[in-house]
């Protein structure tokens, strides 16, 4: 099971004792040469900033400072939801800023500026509720010292401190415009606030308008490609016709010079790795430099992955299951081979899922520029913490010289936890001595993707004479994202063996296995992760929507309704009867997963119940389908079921789904309608990606370049959906990858209830299906 | 030098008749409300209209846009108001929001010339317009919302 560790990458400042007092420089950006807190004290006619986390302008205006990458999932605005429950602020007084790569605006958990796993809202909630509370007690205090009135005799609601019995009250600007707010509170003090019980809410449970929105209406919303300095030029790439392991043997510029506005060709060095072959064409304009990259006569040395393709990847992995010697174990629960050799009959299966591309709408992108020994990157970047690390190496400069400037993110979805777009920017400023902002082109964005790793998996089921499963051997193999990071903390030990300081000894990719770990009580359970090194290097892969469990639920899920089939059970039936929370799947024994599997068999039965399965008349060649998953992790599970409803055309396998029911639990909602946003995008994705999306490599290089042989869902491909969000007052859990993670298992398990098709390879095509069909 | 008028305002830009109008909007110009997703017209991100025309502004030259009104989002209403994006935030429509400049702007030229379209006709209109958050449930319901707004019922 996942452990997260503290991470320390930068030094770091203290970021647990909140400072109450008058700063007078308001939020402070960046820690580059930016006046410290405590230099500004004393002065007068200050801003109120309780915490790191927000400040209270004389207009009573609360400013959030947001550590989260902002991609669209309103972490912004679930922030300052949290903040202004326990501040008692009025939400028209909230306002949003992105924090910059200060180690102060780091996780509170993780101890790193990184946005992902669906973890925000679980880990920052404790966090931001206390910097809200710190700060209305301060302000209660002040607020009653103004009235004259005894503090105990005082309530704070919609930014104004009352005084009941007097019905005298003052507003928050004019207490921090008295700057009468001053507390220094210790992390102990804030550890022992008492926060409200949820029926105290009046912000936690609403569906308060997202503070993002309305700046993407109409244009005034800031983008890292909307980032603009004086003198700046512009970047476009040239690339080698391999993903990864190029390098440039030489660059002829004679026929870029001829193209007007052509500054020169850089070529990228990179020491950490990120990228390999590149060079930047830099021009006055980006039009000219798009004209000056294709005149650019390049001649590279392909590298030692030339002739990888789908074909050599998947036979890697093959060959690794067959031998069995590298896989660390993830479960091991009995003993699964000799329960096997016991079984009265085993079922087999390979999975596979294809590479896949993240496809941000906006195009990786970045700003750089070099001033006063300072080096500014102007971005969208979900991982600062790396990023600025990454950066400092290529720029050849310490971390702390390096000023990330963060933007909105024209979609995140994991592609923004990389640098690569850092380190091209800041190789072509520092090689041209100017500004430049580098703008990948579609083609550049999609060939240079990290990937979700094309993945194989085999399950072997054992049962008994009566049908029941009494054993279960599951390996993934694969590329491994997270181990790319290089940081032990991120990597888990092998359950049979130990972490051994802070080597990489033992440690595997976690983050490429989760989900493989359910919590169906099935005896006899061995789970082993592999690293598929020849994918590593070809592929250099990524964080995609959802990770792990997108595949191997894809594996389990199907897994369980070829052994319902197989047995003669009911499919929903044989699940609701597994998860029964017997003994490690009873939950509890980490906040988030309280309940355990009893969790997720009622967010099946309401999926199941809302979605008229076995109830509903289908038509000729239609088929219902369920999955039930506990994405992301074990220890943060998201209960989510689904029922999808399919039509199979049986002369061409093609699938049209028609209907998908999700109910997931998410134990406490912050914003109602937030939540139903990222259900209704992530079924959209896990459809997608369950039907239409396939990328593939072929002589060491992805062969989709732009959207029409890439083809993510439109408009016209949407099912209906059907969404119920079960809130229980548990602790909050994530919500915009889980529904992601289920849709591809209940599909393939529609598509062979409604024509017999088994279907083990995602995307799943019409050909899959016509294949399957006649099998 | 090219003239072009744009939201109502002429501006002269030196650039080649070739250039894409969409890097003279967003580069040369700075209006950056309107985005580059594809550059190859597969995605509308970068949709602004000529002559009360949805076009791709990535596969326009501006040689073609000059002498034409171009309207981009930040001119669609002088307060950012128009009843699609009235909508657009009632409906609480985006994401990440790169998309959504192009799909208003799309979404307003069928409505400045169908007052009443059903959702099959918003989806056939729309279809173009790639949305990676998938907000396309949220965009198929503003739109109507602000059909119905602007008819009065």
């Amino acid at each position: 099971m996942t452990k997260h560790q503290k991470i320390d990458m930068l030094p770091n400042i203290d970021r647990r004792s909140f400072l109450v007092g008058t700063a007078a420089t308001g939020l402070i950006f960046g820690y580059v040469g930016a006046p410290a807190i405590k230099d500004a004290f004393g002065a007068t006619s200050a801003n109120f900033e309780p915490s790191v986390w927000y400040s209270i302008g004389h207009d009573g205006k609360v400013v959030v400072t947001v550590g989260k990458a902002e991609m669209g999932q309103h972490i912004s605005s679930t922030m300052a939801q949290l903040v202004a429950e326990e501040l008692e602020a009025s939400w028209k007084d909230m306002s949003i800023a992105l924090a910059s790569n200060d180690p102060k605006y780091n996780d509170p958990i993780l101890g790193a500026a990184v946005t992902g796993g669906s973890w925000s809202t679980g880990m920052n909630f404790d966090t931001m509720c206390r910097a809200g509370a710190a700060g209305r007690i301060t302000l209660i205090k002040a607020g009653a010292d103004m009235l004259g009135v005894p503090e105990g005799e005082c309530h704070a609601r919609e930014s104004r401190v009352h005084h009941a019995k007097s019905k005298k009250s003052v507003t928050y600007a004019q207490i921090v415009a008295g700057g009468k707010a001053n507390k220094a509170w210790s992390a102990d003090d804030l550890k022992a606030i008492k926060l409200k019980t949820p029926d105290q809410y009046t912000k936690i449970g609403h569906s308060l308008p997202q503070l993002d929105i309305p700046p993407k209406t109409n244009g005034t919303a800031k983008y890292g490609i909307d980032a603009f300095v004086p003198d700046m030029l512009y970047g476009k790439l040239a690339l080698p016709p391999v993903r990864f392991g190029a390098t440039v043997k030489s660059v002829d510029d004679s026929a870029a010079k001829k193209v007007p506005g052509f500054v020169k060709a850089v070529v990228v060095e990179d020491k950490t790795a990120t990228t390999s072959g590149w060079v930047v064409a830099v021009a006055t304009s980006y039009e000219g430099a798009k004209k000056a990259a294709e005149a650019l006569k390049i001649d590279w040395d392909k590298g030692q992955y030339a002739n990888v393709s789908d074909e050599s990847i998947i036979d890697e992995s093959r060959r690794l299951q067959k031998e069995g010697k590298e896989g660390f174990l993830f479960v091991k629960d009995g003993d699964s081979s000799a329960a096997l050799e016991k079984a009265a009959k085993v079922i087999e299966g390979e999975y596979l899922t294809s590479l896949n591309i993240h496809a941000p709408l906006e195009p990786m992108n970045a700003l750089a520029l070099q001033k006063d020994g300072v080096w500014h990157i102007y971005t969208g970047n979900q991982f600062f913490t790396r990023s600025t690390i990454i950066g400092s190496v290529v720029a050849g400069t310490d971390p702390k010289n390096i000023a990330m400037h963060q933007h909105f993110l024209g979609g995140g979805f994991g592609r923004r936890l990389e640098s690569d777009m850092v380190v091209a920017a800041v190789a072509a400023s520092k090689g041209v001595g100017k500004p430049v902002k580098l703008i990948f082109a579609r083609e550049d964005d999609m060939q240079m993707d990290f990937t979700r790793p094309l993945t194989y998996q085999k399950v072997k089921v054992g049962l008994d004479s009566n049908g029941k499963a009494v054993a279960m051997e599951h390996d993934v193999i694969g590329a491994w994202p997270t181990a790319k990071w290089g940081i032990p903390a991120f990597l888990t030990p092998a359950v049979d063996k130990q972490r051994v300081g802070d080597t990489f000894e033992n440690l595997h990719d976690s983050f490429t296995v989760n989900g493989a770990d359910y919590w169906y009580s099935i005896p006899n359970h061995t789970v082993r992760n592999y690293e598929n090194k020849l994918a590593q290097g070809a592929t250099p892969s990524g964080q995609l929507r959802s990770v792990a469990p997108a595949w191997t639920f894809w594996a389990v899920e199907s897994t369980m309704d070829e052994i319902a089939h197989a047995s003669g059970e009911d499919p929903v039936e044989m699940r609701l009867r597994l998860l029964d929370g017997a003994g490690a799947n009873a939950g509890g024994d980490k906040p988030q997963n309280v309940g355990g599997a009893k969790r997720l068999a009622n967010a099946l039965r309401a999926a199941v119940g809302r979605s008229g399965y076995g109830a509903t008349k289908l038509g000729p060649n239609e088929g219902m389908g369920v999955a039930c998953v506990s994405s992301q992790e074990r220890s943060s599970p998201t209960w989510t079921a689904c029922v999808a409803h399919v039509k199979v055309d049986p002369k061409t396998g093609e699938v049209t789904l028609k209907k998908v029911t999700v109910a997931m639990d998410v134990g406490t909602v912050v914003n109602p309608d937030g939540v139903r946003a990222q259900i209704e995008g992530s079924i959209f994705w896990g459809a997608s990606l369950a039907l239409l999306e396939k990328a593939s490599m072929k002589d060491g290089g992805i062969e989709q370049r732009n959207f029409d042989s890439y083809t993510p869902m439109r408009m016209s491909q949407i099912p209906e959906i059907d969404v119920s969000i079960i809130s229980n007052g548990e602790p909050a859990v994530g919500c915009g990858e889980p529904a992601v993670t289920v849709i591809a298992p209940a599909v393939g398990n529609a598509v062979f209830n409604a024509v017999g098709a088994r279907v083990r390879s995602l995307p799943i095509t019409a050909e899959a299906v016509k294949a399957a069909m006649k099998a | 030098m090219t003239t072009l008028n744009i939201n109502g305002h002429d501006h002269s830009v030196d650039v080649p008749n070739d250039t894409p109008l969409l890097w003279v909007i967003r580069e040369h110009l700075q209006m950056t409300g309107t985005k580059f997703g594809c550059g190859a017209g597969l995605c509308g991100a970068c949709t602004v209209h000529l002559n009360g025309e949805a076009v791709r502004s990535c596969q326009t030259a501006v040689s073609q846009a000059a002498g034409k009104k171009i309207v981009t989002i930040e001119g669609l209403d002088p307060k950012g108001e128009h009843p699609l994006q009235r909508a657009w935030i009632a409906e609480q429509v985006p994401q990440c929001g790169y998309c959504q400049s192009g799909q208003i702007m799309q979404a307003a030229s069928l409505l400045s010339k169908n007052p009443d379209p059903t959702k099959a006709e918003v989806v056939a209109h729309m279809d173009g317009n790639l949305c990676r958050c998938m907000t396309y449930a949220r965009i198929q319901r503003a739109i109507l919302r602000a059909a119905a707004d602007m008819r009065g019922v």
